[in-house]
């Protein structure tokens, strides 16, 4: 009942604590301690870690990047869209815009890429599908993460932030040989 | 004049001009939640994807407002009248400036209403975050600052009433701890309502066209510096109360009003942290902010809720034991009124607050974790733990308690009440559990279609995605239903509840005036004393007095280290990067 009355004793704050509440705050202050240590240790041992690499762009400007890249390295084409095959270790770009991610891009089992994204009008949601990576693309920023696909198959890129009426339309794909 | 009445059956003084404030919030806020129970049948209906019911643009629309109706307006209206509550009334006395919350009660209806109307007009389907570049129409932004203001002018007459209850010595000492946490959210509250003006004022202006662009990334960093901490008036709000219905039906005195009143103390101090885990995947924000922002600074206020997740049921404990109820570990616990929906509401609110939403909140909140969750069902799932059971639930479960004291009617449909908190609690941990696995499967949030119809390319989830979303969505319905339950025993027992009182009535002193004269008799209520010290033995010094509540927050560890590492497991699967 002291809950919704002032405390029983003028001096509360000199009342000791019992010992219930301070174990558990030991082991609780424990685990916090060791889950903040866990982000700093996976930066350092860990293998899937968030860069900071990014740049201030515009639409125009990235899609100059992509256009160059794509006329670069075109191997086909796909449901009219283009195929492109970069070399191993390269710059690789991909795009988002109402309703498409474009292009398709086709990788190599384990080699590394430095995959960049931006958009070219409204946020759209990078989601790598089944191995499920998910990075928010955002317009006015070129995001630079480097990847190493380390199982072959095919991927669907979805779109995952809600961007208007054909959201559900926007699906790329990455394609990765052994 | 005399303008206080008690309560003779819970001895609470109402003040005429709060107790009116307090019916109209709460009731305001009812109507908001009724609002998106409905959308919620639509959004569920059409997430289910065999039914499939809404075409896209309603479907958009009514997320949109299904969101916005249960986040935003549900909740504050509800915690309005919580702040009357724990102001003039547990301090008895009288409301500062009843006429400027009654303003700040108009903004906030002018608020709601003008934002419903222009999401349902059709063309502001842009969900509660409105990330810009998406414009939505001008009175989408401008209903939301006038709610905003309005919620804020209540909140600073709370401020003023707690000044009138110290000038005018209405109590004995330091506030109570109810009143304490709802002082915590009052303060997080302002510091909300400041970011959400710093970021939906330009906007407003952009969407009228006297500003020309707004960075989306700046968008994203302020706006969750609003959407964040908002959630945290919700937690502080919501633990005080537990503490309240723990204090009432139980005589429950809290274990330790020091360890209480600091944990709520964490999260002022380190709630305005924590806004990065929104952004942890977004271009160019800083590792090391990221690290000390997402984990609030060290996981400090995760601390504090695991503090008051131990000391609220270990003071329903402590008062339980001291009644005789002292067998093993749990017979507190069994013996407690679980068909009581006031305690069984609360009780279902606490656990499933804490070890769904509590334990998967830290998990995505995990710097790198969070790459294999982000805008995914996962996301929606985890913060129906929180705000739909944990905080919906618990206000549910405090109306059960104020409808006899406050509007001086008896509940009716007691059957249907006893179970109400289970339908909706369980319908809704179906609906969050089967969620979360859905979205560890990658299906996304805030999407229609998970057959991609009309897309150039093709992907297929796997036909487990489709079945556990299925199985979410009759989760979803049983708590559409067991939310509907709720709405048909407080809206009924307002109009039809036997009467306690003969003067009781729904529009009892509803704008300031009393039906029948003499309600209000008391001129002044007597003084708020301090609690009664415990003879026997004083209180936290000996013994290990609530072993059965250390047990279950054991349990909670157990299950949280087992289920963060596991994580850890599955992001070591995917691709690596860097
Ligand atoms: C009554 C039963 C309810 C059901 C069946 C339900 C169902 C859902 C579902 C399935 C979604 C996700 C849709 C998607 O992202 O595609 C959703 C979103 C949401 N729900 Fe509920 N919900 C219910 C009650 C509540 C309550 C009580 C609250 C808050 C107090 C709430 C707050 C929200 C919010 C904030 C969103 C996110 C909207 C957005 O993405 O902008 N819901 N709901
Ligand atoms: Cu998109
Ligand atoms: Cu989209």
């Amino acid at each position: 009942m002291t809950s919704y009355m002032p405390p029983a004793d003028r001096i509360w704050w000199k009342v000791p604590v019992g010992r219930v509440e301070l174990v558990w705050i030991a082991l609780a202050l424990v685990w916090c301690v060791i889950m903040f240590l866990m982000m700093p240790y996976w930066h350092i041992y860990g293998k899937q870690n968030l860069s900071t690499e990014a740049y201030q762009t515009t639409p125009a400007a990235y899609g100059a990047k992509v256009q160059a890249m794509v006329e670069q390295y075109k191997v086909r084409d796909e449901a009219n869209l283009p195929v492109v095959a970069p070399p191993a270790g390269s710059d690789i770009y991909m795009l988002g815009r109402l309703w498409q991610w474009w292009p398709i891009l086709e990788l190599e089992k384990d080699k590394s890429y430095r995959l960049h994204l931006s958009s070219m009008d409204w946020q759209h949601g990078f989601s790598l599908q089944p191995t499920n990576i998910n990075l928010q693309v955002v317009p006015g920023y070129e995001m630079v993460i480097e990847i190493t696909p380390d199982k072959a198959g095919e991927y669907g890129v979805i779109c995952n932030e809600y961007c208007g009426i054909g959201h559900h339309t926007m699906v790329g794909k990455i394609y990765v040989k052994e | 004049m005399a303008n206080f009445r008690v309560c003779p059956d819970s001895g609470f003084y109402f003040h005429k001009s709060a107790e009116s404030l307090i019916k109209v919030n709460a009731v305001a806020g009812v109507v908001a939640l009724l609002l998106a129970g409905v959308l919620a049948l639509g959004v569920v209906l059409t997430r289910w994807q065999q039914v499939h019911l809404l075409p896209p643009q309603d479907f958009y629309m009514v997320l949109t407002a299904h969101g916005i109706n249960a986040l935003i307006f549900w909740i504050i209206f509800f915690e309005m009248a919580i702040l009357h509550f724990a102001s003039s009334t547990l301090l008895r006395s009288r409301l500062a400036t009843p006429a400027w919350a009654w303003f700040g009660f108009a903004l906030m209806v002018i608020g709601a209403v003008m934002n419903n109307v222009a999401v349902f007009q059709g063309r502001s389907s842009v969900m509660m975050t409105s990330y810009v570049p998406m414009q939505a129409e001008p009175h989408f932004y401008l209903g939301l600052i006038l709610f905003a203001v309005g919620a804020l002018v209540q909140v600073l007459v709370f401020f003023g009433t707690l000044v009138v209850a110290y000038q005018e010595k209405t109590y004995e000492g330091s506030v109570p701890l109810v009143t304490f946490g709802a002082i915590t959210a009052a303060i997080i509250a302002v510091f909300t309502i400041a970011s959400g003006a710093i970021i939906l004022v330009p906007t407003f202006l952009w969407a009228i066209g006297y500003i020309s662009h707004i960075d989306a990334e700046t968008y994203r960093i302020i706006w969750w510096g609003l959407g964040h901490s908002s959630q945290q008036i919700n937690v502080a709000a919501h633990v005080s109360v537990w503490y309240l219905i723990a204090g009432v039906l139980f005589g429950a005195r809290p274990m330790s009003e020091k360890v209480s009143r600091t944990a709520f103390l964490l999260y002022i101090l380190f709630l305005q942290l924590a806004s990065a885990h929104h952004i942890l995947v977004d271009p160019g924000v800083g590792t090391e902010w990221k690290i000390f922002n997402t984990s609030y600074a060290m996981y400090l206020a995760v601390l504090a809720s695991m503090v008051h997740g131990l000391t609220v049921p270990g003071s329903i404990e402590v008062a339980q034991r001291q009644k005789g109820f002292t067998r093993g570990y749990f017979e507190w616990l069994r013996k407690a009124p679980w068909g009581n929906p006031v305690f069984s509401g609360m009780f279902i609110a606490l656990v499933v607050f804490g070890f769904i939403g509590g334990i998967t909140g830290v998990v995505m909140g995990t710097e790198q974790i969070n790459l294999i969750i982000h805008n995914t069902i996962y996301v929606p799932a985890h913060f129906h733990a929180t705000v739909a059971v944990g905080t919906t639930l618990t206000f549910m479960a405090l109306t059960y308690l104020l409808i006899p004291v406050l509007f001086r009617r008896k509940i009716i449909l007691p059957t249907l009440a006893r179970w109400q908190p289970y339908l909706f609690g369980g319908g809704m941990t179906i609906l969050i559990l089967f969620m979360l696995g859905a979205g560890t499967l990658g299906v996304s949030r805030r999407h229609w279609d998970m057959d991609f119809t009309g897309a150039a390319m093709t992907f297929e989830y796997p036909g487990m995605a489709y079945t556990l979303m299925a199985i979410a969505a009759i989760g979803g319905l049983a708590a559409i239903v067991g939310g509907a339950a709720y709405l048909l025993i407080t809206v009924g027992s307002l109009l039809f509840g036997q009467k306690l009182e003969p003067s009781a009535g729904f529009l009892q002193s509803f704008l300031g005036k009393a039906l029948a004269p003499g309600v209000y008799n008391v001129d002044r209520p007597e003084l708020l004393a301090r609690a009664p010290r415990l003879t026997v033995e004083e209180h936290g010094s000996a013994g290990f007095e609530a072993p059965g509540t250390f047990a279950l927050a054991i349990l909670l560890l157990v299950s949280f280290v087992v289920y963060y590492f596991i994580n850890w497991k599955y992001l070591a699967s995917v691709w690596p990067m860097g």
